[in-house]
């Protein structure tokens, strides 16, 4: 049982986002970390090649300036490999142009399941895996909350806006994990050191076959025309509670005709 | 604008409540709006569909218990290089939605834009508003050179309308094919559940009350819906508590939860991450309850109270009995 898993690597989330101003790109400067959305892809894949009982975890990455601080810490929790593709004329890809480059690499490790987050922090998207699956001509099952495989099939509780559904799929699939699905581990010592000599392979666009004009600001077809500030909405009065707030909250709500 | 097409999901033979915000949308570009639709009752539908404005229905028929994504993306694409080409597709930003418009835009290899909250036709072009950094900033786009254009739309983007002048109007029903999907459509959905609900569904409702992390314990929760009940509203919840599992899914607001827009959304122990407001905060008023005074919750709160909600809360509960 061998799973690949999307790692996307981001800006540190505690750093408020800002777009570049002159092609309005996310920037991506100094040290990118795992999105603690593929934290739960990365444990869930750890945990069902443990049930199979064999195989291993690799990861995938699409990322800027060679980084590969976000895939330490999965390989740390005990990923064994990585493929990283990092190529200037990738910059200002969109969901489409970065899932052929993920699928492409994808294919090469030829896994038997493929995980991914249902959305990035940073981009929050949320169709770059199923275009994967698409791209590789594979099922999918898309904001699991629950995944279980036997005798080769998944077995996934699939949220939905009402509940949730309870599906079977064939492999290869690609799953998109919800976060909160597993809890994820924390890295030993021992495996942030080991980490440092896991296998990351380094690829560009061309070694994966890929037409420069399918990804990057060509491949991605869209302008942004402008970019404003929202119209903010002001605060309002602040009590605070000694006791009897609730009578200002209840005054409140009569005044809206809720009560 | 010639022709835009709005994909109908259906909640129980009806469309969901999105599909009348985007044909109300979309019956404003200046083109002919037609839909997309599948599942067991789509005849029903179509008259629905009708009085907000579709002229035609592309039915792509029951399709059992697969997936929508793989069948409905391979059917809107087999339409669309047989010639039959809309100038958009507007998909609602559901999980089926996205499913089907990741793979249409395989199929057809174009972008997609998501996560837009509003569009505007003006020179035969469409342009996509886009709420970003928490709502904070809005960015506007537009594809360069892709027809149709995919749009992904977040629910409560539009208020649906129904088309005037009212009355019945005839509507086209066209069966349209599903091409081979070979392995793509190879999930099967072998059970469904709904978690229960008393009163108004979260979307819908006037009055949500909302917990988070900061009820202290999931027995807690139980003032929440109290207090919903109370205020003939519906409970809701930050994701926080919907991962540790306190509460179902089916409860969330947010981002990657519901949209929501009523009169009073009450907000308590919730402390106001951006992927939280950007579900709550066109809500008419909001009144949010939390015991610390730097909570980003209060930047967009009418009346906040700086307190414990686990003793705000009770007494509120017990006033409103008290009135009756
Ligand atoms: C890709 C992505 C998507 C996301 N989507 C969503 C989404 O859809 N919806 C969503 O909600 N979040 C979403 N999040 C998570 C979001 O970032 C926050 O983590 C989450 O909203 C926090 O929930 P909370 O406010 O309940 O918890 P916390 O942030 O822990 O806040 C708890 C608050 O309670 C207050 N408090 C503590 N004790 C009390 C008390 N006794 N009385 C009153 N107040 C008290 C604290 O001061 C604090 O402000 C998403 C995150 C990511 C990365
Ligand atoms: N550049 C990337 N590298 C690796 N994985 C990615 C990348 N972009 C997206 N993904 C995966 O796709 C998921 C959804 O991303 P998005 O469509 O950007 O919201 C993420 O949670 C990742 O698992």
């Amino acid at each position: 049982m061998n799973v690949a898993v999307c790692v996307k690597q981001i800006p540190d989330t505690a750093m408020p986002p800002a777009l570049d101003p002159r092609d309005h790109t996310l920037v991506r400067e100094g040290k990118l970390i795992m999105d603690e959305s593929d934290s739960y892809g990365v444990e869930m894949g750890l945990q069902l090649v443990e049930v199979a009982g064999g195989g291993e975890v690799s990861l995938v990455s699409m990322a800027p300036n060679s980084a590969t601080s976000g895939l330490r810490t999965a390989l740390a929790t005990g990923a064994v490999k990585a493929i990283l593709v990092s190529d200037p004329v990738l910059a200002g890809s969109d969901a489409l142009g970065t899932a052929k480059v993920l699928a492409a690499a994808i294919a090469r490790l030829g896994p038997d399941l493929v995980l991914a987050g249902t959305e990035s922090t940073d981009g929050y998207v949320g169709t770059t895996p199923v275009q994967v699956a698409e791209l590789l001509g594979w099922p999918s099952v898309s904001f699991a909350k629950h995944v279980e495989i036997s005798d080769g099939l998944l077995r996934v509780q699939r949220q939905t806006e009402a509940g949730y559904e309870e599906v079977t799929c064939p492999l290869p699939a690609v799953v998109t994990v919800t976060s909160g699905v597993v809890e994820p581990r924390y890295p030993s010592f021992k495996g942030i050191a080991a980490a440092k000599s896991k296998p990351v392979e380094e690829l560009t666009v061309a070694d994966l076959g890929l037409d420069p004009s399918q990804v990057g600001f060509a491949g991605a077809r869209q302008q942004v025309i402008s970019v404003e500030a929202a119209e903010a909405r002001a605060a309002g009065e602040i009590v605070v509670d000694k006791g009897d707030a609730h009578e200002r909250v209840l005054g409140f709500l009569e005044q809206l005709k809720i009560l | 604008m010639d022709t835009i097409w709005v994909l109908a999901e259906q909640r129980g033979g009806v469309p969901a409540g999105i599909v009348l915000e985007l044909l109300t949308a979309a019956r404003g570009f200046g083109g002919v709006v037609e839909v997309v639709t599948w599942g067991p009752s789509s005849e029903s539908t179509a008259t629905v569909l009708g009085r907000y404005g579709a002229a035609k229905v592309y039915d792509v028929g029951d399709i059992g218990e697969a997936l929508p994504g793989p069948k409905v993306a391979a059917a809107i694409a087999s339409q669309v290089s047989g010639g039959n080409r809309p100038d958009a597709v507007l998909i609602g930003a559901t999980h089926d939605g996205r499913d089907i418009a990741a793979r249409l835009s395989v199929r057809l290899d174009l972008p997609v834009l998501t996560n837009v909250v509003g569009i505007t036709a003006s020179g035969g072009r469409l342009t996509s508003d886009h709420s970003i950094f928490g709502g904070s900033t809005l960015l506007r786009a537009e594809f360069t050179d892709a027809i149709p254009g995919l749009f992904v739309v977040q629910p409560k983007s539009f208020v649906a309308e129904p088309a005037e002048p009212a009355g019945q109007r005839s509507v086209e029903i066209v069966a349209i094919e599903v091409p081979e999907t070979g392995a793509t459509d190879a999930a099967r959905i072998v059970a469904r559940h709904e978690e229960e609900r008393s009163g108004p569904e979260l979307d819908e409702a006037a009055v949500v009350v909302a917990g988070g992390r900061g009820l202290g314990s999931p027995g807690n929760f139980a003032l929440i819906t109290e207090l919903a009940q109370l205020l003939k509203g519906a409970p809701g919840a930050s994701r926080a508590i919907v991962d540790a599992g306190w509460v179902p899914y089916a409860l969330q607001i947010g981002q990657t939860g519901k949209t929501v827009k009523p009169m009073v959304y009450i907000a308590c122990g919730i402390s106001g991450a951006t992927q939280h407001m950007v579900g709550m905060k066109a809500a008419q008023k909001i009144i949010a309850i939390n015991k610390d005074r730097e909570a980003p919750i209060f930047t967009i709160a009418d009346l906040g109270v700086v307190g414990d909600a686990t003793k705000v809360v009770p007494k509120l509960i017990e006033a409103i009995k008290a009135r009756r």
